[in-house]
């Protein structure tokens, strides 16, 4: 039958970093208390929107995979965060990066969006309608910070990732998956006033920053992500022992160490880059591939578990065989614009409207 | 199992765990003022209870715990059925 693999990636990270320091300058927060219970140094934080950045990794993505955006026949952006929500942000990267032969959409499953999106972009494959999905993480996550409360500020940057998926008779490419949804548990994690629920005119700013019960949403995650990653490797038909390697999403480092447990895979099997980026939600599973890629952490054959936990409270695993090349075809010279303010001067707004700013 | 065997089991689980230092361990020792327990390592240490005595410690119990005798009366207990 055939299958969907990984063929080309990519990843578009934003100039600006916003470090534990920083934050420290008008926050009573510590690097000391944040890097021991989520493991992030530093986020980034983005001088252009959602679609820029999902745009510069898809470009990325379809040199390193040889194609053109004309190839693409379909495009799913993961995303919470999107530059708009009519249109699509989807409809933006389409736009942008020229693709005329390809539909778009948003697919919103806050952290687990990547995951699903790859699952349903992989059946699209499989299913025989679709030869080339470019499958899209991207999030302008600050956005939402709300710098008075110190718990969920710290947590979040921007970024984006990109693959893309194309058919292959070969033994690489999805082996198996697991798409869940807790949404009994949705108040734990959540945004409460952003959308038609919230009252516009009443509503205080804080009612439109993310909210979130940690102690809860982190056993949940420990739980879920530990238990969906053994049950997609025993529904792959594989050894425990051979899988090469976990790309977690990268949202706290413990959960990572206790879902790494939970499959017995020692550290060097895991792949772990929280420090630099912080959670990015969706963004943060192809950001970690591609790094993972880049240092030569998968090889030829690999067998890659994926698992991630977000908003919703939704979860998605899944197993993938990487095929033989594990070097881009080719590069993309595209690059981000210059940042035309500082860090400190692009979180203005935020401060603006929930409050709080350096003195 | 006897209760003396629970707090043994109780004790190696912070050290392993939580890398807590077993002398500061007692049971009247408080885990966030005393050992310096986060709210993460509470939530660590209640799943790593569970996978170890096969017990199920709901939020609403496990909200009150505040010490070691505490956690581990809530052991005994459930083991007691």
């Amino acid at each position: 039958m055939t299958n969907a693999a990984i063929t080309g990636w990519g990843k578009a990270l934003p100039p600006s970093v916003l470090s534990n320091e920083d934050l420290e300058s008008f926050m009573d927060t510590s690097d000391e208390w944040i890097t021991s219970r989520t493991g992030i140094k530093e986020r980034r934080i983005s001088h252009v929107e959602t679609s820029d950045m999902a745009t510069i990794a898809a470009h990325r993505a379809l040199a390193a995979a040889g194609l053109e955006p004309h190839d693409v026949d379909l495009i799913i952006v993961a995303t919470c965060s999107p530059d708009t929500l009519i249109p699509s942000a989807a409809a933006y990267v389409q736009a942008k990066l020229g693709a005329k032969n390809a539909g778009a959409v948003d697919l919103n499953a806050a952290c687990s969006g990547f995951i699903y999106s790859l699952v349903f972009g992989a059946n699209m494959i499989r299913g025989g309608t679709h030869k080339r999905v470019l499958v899209i993480g991207a999030e302008k996550l600050h956005y939402y910070m709300d710098f008075t409360d110190r718990t969920t500020s710290v947590l979040f940057g921007d970024g984006a990732g990109a693959v893309v998926l194309e058919p292959t008779d070969g033994d690489e490419g999805l082996l198996s998956s697991e798409l869940g949804m807790d949404g009994d548990a949705s108040e734990s994690l959540c945004i409460p006033g952003y959308g038609t629920r919230g009252d516009r005119v009443a509503d205080a700013p804080s009612e439109v920053g993310v909210r979130m019960d940690g102690p809860e949403v982190f056993r949940r995650a420990v739980t879920m992500m530990g238990g969906a990653s053994v049950r997609v490797v025993e529904k792959a038909g594989i050894a425990f022992e051979a899988v090469d390697i976990l790309i977690p999403h990268q949202a706290n480092q413990r959960i990572i160490d206790a879902t790494a447990r939970k499959l017995k895979l020692p550290s060097e099997r895991v792949f772990m880059n929280i420090g630099d980026y912080g959670n990015t939600s969706a963004a943060t599973i192809p950001i970690a591939l591609t790094e993972a890629l880049e240092q030569g952490r998968i090889r030829p054959g690999a067998n890659i578990v994926f698992a991630a936990f977000g908003g919703g409270l939704s979860w998605a695993a899944a197993v993938l065989r990487w095929g033989q090349r594990t070097e881009p075809l080719g590069t993309s010279d595209v690059d981000f614009p210059p940042a035309d303010r500082t860090t400190l001067e692009l979180l203005q707004p935020n401060f603006d409207f929930f409050g709080l700013e350096p003195q | 199992m006897e209760r003396a065997e629970i707090e043994a089991k109780f004790t190696q689980l912070l050290v392993s765990e939580l890398g807590l230092d077993e002398a500061k361990i007692n049971p009247e020792a408080r885990f966030e003022e005393d050992l310096e327990v986060d709210s993460l390592g509470v939530v660590e240490l209640l799943m790593a209870l569970e996978d170890e005595f096969d017990v199920t410690i709901p939020d609403e119990e496990a909200e009150n715990l505040a010490t070691v005798r505490q956690a581990v009366e809530l052991v005994v207990a459930k083991l007691a059925g």
